[in-house]
């Protein structure tokens, strides 16, 4: 067993864990932060990517103890400080960018790192940087839409119904 | 009544935030004290018999608590199917015992024979690894045509592997062979409904809790219907009271079928809670998922559609193998007979429909209801019949559809199949579909894509299905063991907000949003006012859960009946208040008022001297302000649909590209035009991944050969285009107090034939003699049939 020490949405954190455990786990199990979700175990669907120093990583692909010393930011730390929802959040919200909500974690810290690299995304680019998260219920359409809203540019062209 | 919370508002979802915030809590979030946790030992044989296990070795590894093997559970019952279909003949159908853990043999890969209880998941994993299986492996029984004909048996007493072999109308099958006989012209198409894997993103979880000093047990599971899962664990599998046991699905991570169904996992957790007296969790990791949940699909079919001369439709026939897996899973039954021969008439005023269905076990997973459960199957073979005959005919795919549909003078249409549509206007779904997807602009915009060397196609698709299931006597006679009514229960407090306790389950659709619209629309209140209590059998009356569009159809009727009963109360207390009889009250936008008077007492003082009855006639009116509502539909609902599709194809490698996708759909009255837009995006995205990506591929041996998504195609945010939904033509509904019909299944009905008719129309285009590609229409089918040509 090791110990662990790093900061997780702005406040420190440690733990000591198996060399085997996960980041996710860590997270879940150990810091109760139950929004990071598990959604199989071949890193494909993106349901866990938090932000290990800034970028944009599958917690489910990633040790505990690689994160020793990190600054971690998961979904719990995502809304502004007075509480409410954050640009993209509120962007989901308001273009219906989820519905049974499991995939939606994980794909909203995708947005946020997609969006400080590129701040103004095409479409085409949204879609190529989701190629890593999945979501079944959407049918993607305003989950993109809800990206491209909160990079504000104009979705007016994207049908609404 | 404000405007913007009642039916016909689109407000934002109120579940969001906790889902946007990472405070959601589905059942892997939930941990209890003392947890200990569940992990399988899962054949990785398809067909086998167990000789022995020895668990002596795991038993001893660390944190290990208890080990379950099938022969733990001999002595309770099996999971049961949930309809019973009888053969033409009139034989029952088979139905093997589906028990907690596999005993004596196993029978597809993942089947679980043996459960390890310890402290934590790895070290249960571990301990099962130290588990000595004896398993005799045996042929595989997986090609269904092999398996009605083979000599290896899933179920040793099943020597045939057929569980049933229905015919649906078996009346008009005489009938209809002498009218294909007979035909001017007889289309035939064999095809393949492909295999699919339902991949919520939630992977299963549950987990169980004893109460010893209570004798109580509360069941944590991912379910879309935490009643019915009670009501099979209590009164098939393991006899638990219904009263001493407690289901709870809490915020659901997706289902589109397969969390309908009750699973041995379920069972297992609440026997080692009891054992152990300590809360016990199973979470399924990703693989476990791809080998248990139940499938979708898996029909083998041949149809034929005989024509006048003219184009006049004359009959339908259709031979189907549908594959159950190696257990009837709940509704596995269901799914290919009712959900799937009652609707082979179609759109259409064919005067004579026969269907055989014969279900086939096989060693895999089970296969049941997936999106759309049946109505995919039924119209995927008549739509792609239907484009194949126009051609050969030389008539326009939208034409032949349109001479031969039901119009809306003939309603209530008693088609050919079985079922009285009550409503629906297929010729102005086509005329819209025709607008909003610009078929006019379609010869420009190929012309452009040739220009750029591909090929272009346009698909068109009408579908009917049927949702909202539905009137307990007609599905009680067509062999199903429940009713499938639902149930509400609307509490006015006494500070005048409500709650609605509701039998349908939301694990994605927005109950929590849509339904206190309906509350409000009736009551006159702000439906911010009003909250849906869901998913825990502790708190809700009864409820038969959420599948086959059936929520605001079926519960969101039950939540208007429980309602007009709210309103029927509060008129006497109010009449009571303002001193006038019951008739003199009238009520408007949640004020009550004395006929022909300026009196008035507000829905809010009401509620309130419903609870401080301190001058209450006792004698008249009771105190309180609740009522329950059970509420049997008297038909189902018909939604209905006209589809297109666009799609380029590049001749040199086979790939295909949705261009456009079109949805217009008849959905009757909508509540909330947001969350049904969601609803149909969804359902086209599964089912534009059916058309072109997604297929589950057992070997020989019984080895499902991709399940993991390293290995199954889900669709992706990059293989998928922005789609064009109307439900503007929408005819409300006859026999539903909302007029509503159900709109989560249409997108995954009617967009794989609409996809796959756009192939077809691109590669002949191309000058391609392709009449069928089998799905998915993957670039390697697409360059052989081209290369094949």
């Amino acid at each position: 067993m090791t110990k662990v020490t790093m900061t997780v949405n702005g406040k420190a954190v440690s733990g000591t864990v198996e060399g085997r455990t996960l980041l996710t786990s860590f997270l879940r199990e150990d810091l109760h932060l139950t929004g990071t979700h598990v959604g199989c175990d071949t890193s494909q669907c993106g349901a866990c990517v938090v932000h290990v120093n800034g970028k944009a990583v599958k917690s489910c692909t990633m040790f505990a103890i690689e994160a020793d010393g990190a600054e971690v930011s998961t979904i719990e730390g995502q809304a502004n400080e007075d509480g409410s929802l954050n640009a993209i959040q509120a962007a989901f919200q308001e273009h219906h960018g989820l519905q049974c909500g499991f995939c939606t974690p994980g794909m909203v810290m995708t947005a946020a790192s997609l969006l400080k690299e590129n701040p103004k995304p095409t479409v085409d680019e949204v879609r190529n940087h989701l190629e890593g998260n999945l979501c079944r219920c959407t049918g993607y359409h305003n989950i993109i839409k809800a990206i491209m809203a909160a990079s504000g540019q104009d979705v007016s062209a994207i049908a609404a119904e | 009544m404000p405007k913007d919370t009642g039916i016909g508002a689109a407000p934002k979802r109120r579940e969001d935030v906790r889902f946007l915030t990472g405070t959601g809590q589905y059942s892997d979030d939930i941990s209890l004290v003392n947890q200990a946790s569940a992990v399988f030992a899962r054949s990785n044989v398809a067909n086998g018999v167990i000789k022995s296990i020895d668990t002596t070795a795991a038993a001893a590894m660390p944190g290990v608590l208890a080990i379950f093997t099938g022969e733990d559970f001999v002595e309770v019952g099996g999971n049961p199917a949930g309809w019973l279909i009888n053969s033409r003949d009139g034989e029952p159908m088979k139905e093997p015992k589906r028990p907690v853990l596999a005993h004596g043999k196993v029978r597809h890969v993942g089947d679980a024979y043996a459960a390890v209880i310890a402290e934590t998941v790895e070290q249960a994993k571990d301990a099962v690894e130290a588990i000595e299986a004896d398993i005799e492996e045996l042929p595989a029984v997986i090609n269904m045509k092999d398996a009605l004909a083979g000599s290896n048996y899933v179920h040793d007493e099943i020597e045939t592997n057929q569980c049933f072999d229905w015919g649906w109308i078996e009346d008009n099958r005489a009938a209809t062979d002498e009218a294909i006989k007979n035909a001017h012209h007889v289309t035939t198409l064999d095809l393949v409904n492909n295999r699919l894997v339902p991949n919520a993103m939630e992977p299963r979880c549950s987990m169980a809790n004893y109460n010893a000093a209570m004798n109580e047990y509360t069941l944590y599971t991912t379910s879309q219907n935490p009643h019915l899962t009670r009501l099979l664990i209590s009164a098939f599998v393991l006899g638990i009271p219904e009263n001493k046991l407690t289901v709870i699905a809490p915020d659901v991570g997706g289902g589109f079928g397969s969390k309908i169904y009750h699973y041995g996992e379920e069972a297992l957790v609440l026997a080692a809670a009891k054992k152990l007296k300590r809360p016990v969790k199973w979470t399924s990791d990703r693989t476990e998922a791809f080998l248990t949940d139940a499938h979708g699909r898996d029909h083998v079919t041949t149809i034929e559609l005989a024509m006048d001369k003219e184009g006049n439709f004359l009959a339908f026939r259709t031979e189907t193998m549908a594959n159950v897996g190696a257990y009837l899973s709940n509704f596995s039954t269901a799914t290919p007979t009712f959900l799937h021969g009652t609707l082979m008439a179609g759109n259409y005023t064919v005067p004579l429909v026969y269907v055989n269905v014969k279900a086939v076990f096989t060693n895999t997973a089970p296969v049941d209801a997936y999106r759309g459960a049946g109505r995919p199957e039924a119209t995927y073979s008549i739509e792609r019949v239907i484009d194949k005959a126009a051609r050969e005919i030389g008539m326009d795919p939208i034409e032949l559809r349109r001479k031969n549909f039901v119009k809306p003078d003939q309603y209530p249409f008693g088609s050919a199949a079985g079922l009285e549509y009550d409503s629906g206007n297929y010729d102005a779904l086509m005329d819209k579909m025709e607008d909003v997807a610009d078929l006019a602009g379609f010869d420009a915009r190929r012309a452009a894509s040739e220009a750029k060397g591909l090929l272009r196609g346009r698909g068109v698709n009408a579908y009917i299905e049927a949702c909202g299931i539905a009137p307990s006597n007609l599905v009680g006679i067509l062999g199903s063991r429940v009713g499938l009514y639902d149930a509400s229960t609307v509490r006015v407090n006494a500070t005048g907000n409500i709650s609605v306790m509701v039998g349908a389950h939301s694990h994605g659709q927005g109950h929590e949003t849509a339904f206190p619209q309906i509350v409000a629309e009736l009551l006159g209140v702000d439906a911010a006012s009003v909250d849906i209590v869901h998913g825990d059998t502790s708190k809700i009356p009864f409820g038969m859960g959420t599948y086959g569009s059936r929520s605001l159809a079926v519960c969101g009727s039950a939540i208007v009946r429980a309602t007009e009963k709210i309103i029927v109360k509060a008129k006497k207390i109010a009449a009571h208040m303002l001193e006038i009889t019951d008739s003199e009250v009238e009520f408007n936008d949640g004020v009550f008022s004395a006929v022909g008077t300026n009196k008035t007492v507000s829905f809010g003082d009401v509620a309130l001297k419903a609870y401080i009855p301190h001058d209450f006639p006792i004698d008249a009116i009771e105190p309180g302000l609740e009522e329950t509502a059970f509420y049997d539909p008297a038909n189902f609902t018909y939604p209905s649909g006209a589809y297109c599709c666009e799609v380029e194809v590049d001749p040199e490698t086979g790939k295909v590209t949705v261009e456009r996708m079109t949805a217009v759909d008849d959905f009757g009255n909508i509540v909330n035009p947001m969350i049904v837009t969601g609803q149909v995006h969804g359902g086209l995205g599964q089912g534009i991944g059916q058309a072109l990506l997604e297929n589950t591929v057992y070997d020989e041996t019984g080895q499902l050969l991709n399940a993991s998504y390293m290995d199954y195609t889900m669709p992706r945010a990059d293989d998928l285009p922005f789609y064009a939904v109307d439900h503007s033509q929408g005819t409300a509904c006859t026999h539903n107090p909302l007029g509503v019909k159900g709109c989560g299944e249409a997108g995954a009905i009617g967009s794989p034939p609409t996809v796959v008719n756009a192939v077809i129309d691109a590669l002949q285009s191309g000058g391609n003699n392709v009449t069928h590609i089998d799905m998915p229409v993957s670039p390697l089918n697409v360059w052989t049939a081209i290369q094949n040509a």
